[in-house]
């Protein structure tokens, strides 16, 4: 079992013909990943790798082969349009790797998200991956395994390293999915928490979060108010400092809201073990399991 | 990207909103002619930096005479306001104010919505009256496809005024607000104060708006107002070849791939009793050339005693990075002991380069940092 991505994603890649869209749809197919259809207007009737489908549009990509999640991987500037597009066409599930998006762009897509029930994981995210079954995004297959465990990130690269310690130590991972830094997101913590939650193969949960907002908090309350299963936590950012945006625009101390310490002081306060460092995931989460 | 408040009163004067007029003066004459061109009895003189606080920090000043202005403006020339140097001043006329308010928007990332807050408590600090008085701020969510509707903006500036007169023309105010807030693609549009003239007349004294990185590329009108002499030059240099570099206290130079490892490796020299000399990410698919404009910007930090590369490979390529390390010593001396740890995409590739070179790589984050803080308390490599 698995959370969002399982044997059932049928997926079409937005921008399939792209530099960055071409090189992740191979590595997805090889992965395993059921990659039905591509998009990109203007190469309908071609095929990507001799194997898979593309079309101008995905309302045309749905309707001839029932695709029902998206990935995105087209410049920022038509990251917003593409999301649009994917919930107007029916996909019930849109991830959107494209970093730079315009936030007032998400601010205008969210509430047509929200009326059509349609679930985005990003923006500028590295997207989710259920090992062995299908890689949604541009995280590396290589440093996951199947396993009991969900990962649940605001960050890329640093995800990897947790991923990665956990597979090197021998435990594997449910889903791992990477919700984006940007300060506008679709799926956010408490989403992936309780899809957990609800997943029985997923035995514990790792949650890496960092400085700015108030999701973490948020988080940590509906962990103790509503989850029976272990959560370990880590947050970057300790030493940042205030005022200034750590390279994800949503990583930023505002005031005195959003520092590391309160993060962490909010995390022990609902139970959850914290992290002091990335390798401290494996005894943590040894312990739980 | 921060703009000045000059700038910010031209954005909002353009969507229609009462600004006062103002002269922008880089030098102590140019004040005191400002404020002869202007013609008033009073005049304020204000630093135009990117910093809060400026009141405080002796930045802002009345002047009653022009000599006075120019007096004033060569005080305030030149002066630090947290560490940025001020280099222009904004000469307004001296306001009389019946009363002061506060309206601002700003993205606000739990309703994933702009958001309006109002306050008739304005004129301070806006956090500090959200925590003594959160009672005194009033909020209204904007669904963004439709924006600011007449009747919240009407309601809203109820909760400003008892007179219908400025009611309405403050509502007008907040809906040209909202206006300029979305054509400059901001995350943040503030006037404070919002004043009422003793004649009744509601007029925007301070502006402040705060854009969108993300905009900048389809607005250049907006980009053109960068004023890249009021920021740190290590981070236009990084910004300029698509690093984000950020300056900090310590001796550890860090450079990193992504933005979440990035602060993680600043935590963990910490947590190895080291401190961070600056937050470095190469961002995704790295080349070379940005390896070496990183290790530019880092050595040319002298408070730098040790350097630590921290690269996790996914979309960026190990040996990318190599190559960039070694091309960066080829093109200038970096004269300061190197730790290197590489793993993911390509890492045997990247091993192999950087061997011919005589230099190694580690594979594990902890040894690596652990190193890399040794070294930079003058200790020798493991």
């Amino acid at each position: 079992m698995s959370i969002f991505v399982d044997q059932s994603t049928r997926l079409v890649v937005q921008g399939i013909t792209g530099r960055d869209g071409s090189f992740h749809t191979k590595q997805m197919m090889s992965y395993g990943t059921p990659v039905v259809a591509g998009v990109t207007p203007g190469k309908g009737g071609q095929r990507f790798e001799e194997k898979v489908p593309i079309f101008n549009t995905v309302a045309e990509a749905v309707a001839a082969t029932g695709a029902n999640t998206s990935v995105i991987y087209v410049p920022a500037r038509f990251a917003a349009d593409a999301v649009f597009e994917a919930a107007d066409a029916g996909v019930k599930l849109v991830v959107c790797i494209s970093e730079g998006v315009p936030v007032l762009d998400m601010t205008r897509v969210w509430p047509f998200l929200v009326e059509r029930g349609v679930r985005l994981i990003g923006p500028n995210c590295p997207g989710i991956i259920t090992p062995g079954v299908a890689r949604v995004g541009i995280i590396p297959g290589n440093i996951c395994a199947p396993g009991p465990v969900g990962v649940v990130s605001r960050s890329g690269t640093l995800t990897y390293e947790v991923v990665y310690q956990l597979t090197r130590a021998g435990i594997g991972q449910t889903t791992c999915v990477g919700i984006g830094g940007d300060p506008i997101i679709g799926t956010n913590f408490i989403d992936c928490l309780t899809a957990f939650q609800a997943d029985p193969a997923t035995k514990a949960v790792v949650m890496i979060g960092e400085i700015g907002g108030t999701d973490e908090q948020q988080a940590a309350e509906f962990v103790h108010a509503k989850m029976t299963k272990p959560v370990v936590g880590f947050i970057a950012g300790q030493t940042a400092p205030p005022g200034r945006r750590m390279g994800h625009a949503g990583a930023i101390i505002s005031g005195s809201s959003g520092t590391a310490a309160e993060k962490i002081a909010a995390f022990e306060r609902s139970g959850i073990a914290v992290m002091k460092r990335p390798a401290d995931v494996v005894p943590l989460v040894k312990a739980k399991l | 990207m921060n703009i000045h408040e000059y700038q910010a009163r031209e954005l909002l004067a353009r969507a229609g909103i009462a600004v006062p007029p103002g002269v922008v003066a880089t030098t102590a004459v140019e004040a005191r002619r400002a404020m002869e061109r202007l013609g008033v009895p009073k005049v304020v003189v204000k630093a135009q930096v990117h910093a809060g606080g400026r009141g405080k920090a002796g930045g802002v000043k009345l002047a009653e005479t022009p000599e006075q202005a120019e007096r004033l403006a060569s005080q305030i020339l030149g002066m630090k306001i947290k560490g940025l140097t001020v280099t222009k001043v904004l000469v307004v006329p001296a306001t009389e104010i019946a009363s002061e308010a506060y309206v601002g928007v700003i993205v606000d990332r739990i309703t994933r919505s702009p958001v309006f807050m109002v306050s008739p408590a304005g004129g301070i600090d806006i956090e500090e009256v959200a925590a003594k008085t959160p009672e005194k701020i009033f909020k209204t969510t904007v669904d963004a496809r439709y924006g600011l509707l007449p009747h919240q903006a009407m309601a809203l500036a109820f909760r400003l005024y008892a007179d219908v007169a400025q009611v309405r023309q403050a509502a007008d105010t907040l809906q040209k607000l909202y206006r300029a807030f979305v054509d400059a693609g901001a995350s943040l549009a503030e006037i404070n104060p919002l004043v009422v003239t003793p004649k009744g007349e509601v007029v925007a004294l301070d502006a402040k708006i705060a854009v969108d990185d993300n905009e900048l590329e389809r607005r250049p009108a907006i980009e053109a107002l960068r004023d890249v002499a009021a920021e740190d030059q290590k981070e236009v240099l990084a910004r300029e070849a698509n690093l984000t570099y950020i300056k900090l206290d310590g001796n550890v130079g860090c450079c990193v791939n992504g933005a979440g490892l990035a602060m993680a490796t600043m935590d963990l020299v910490k947590y190895y009793g080291g401190e961070p000399a600056n937050f470095l990410d190469i961002g995704g698919s790295s080349n070379p050339e940005k390896v070496v404009t990183a290790l530019k910007i880092i050595t040319a930090d002298p408070s730098v005693k040790a350097i630590l590369f921290n690269i996790f490979g996914g979309i960026t390529r190990c040996d990318d990075v190599a190559n960039g390390i070694v091309a960066a010593t080829r093109q200038f001396t970096v004269d300061r002991p190197l730790v290197i740890r590489l793993t993911g995409t390509n890492e045997q590739a990247a091993v192999k380069i950087l061997e011919g070179v005589g230099m190694r790589a580690l594979t594990d984050m902890d040894a690596a940092v652990e190193q890399a803080v040794k070294l930079a308390k003058g200790g020798a490599a493991a």
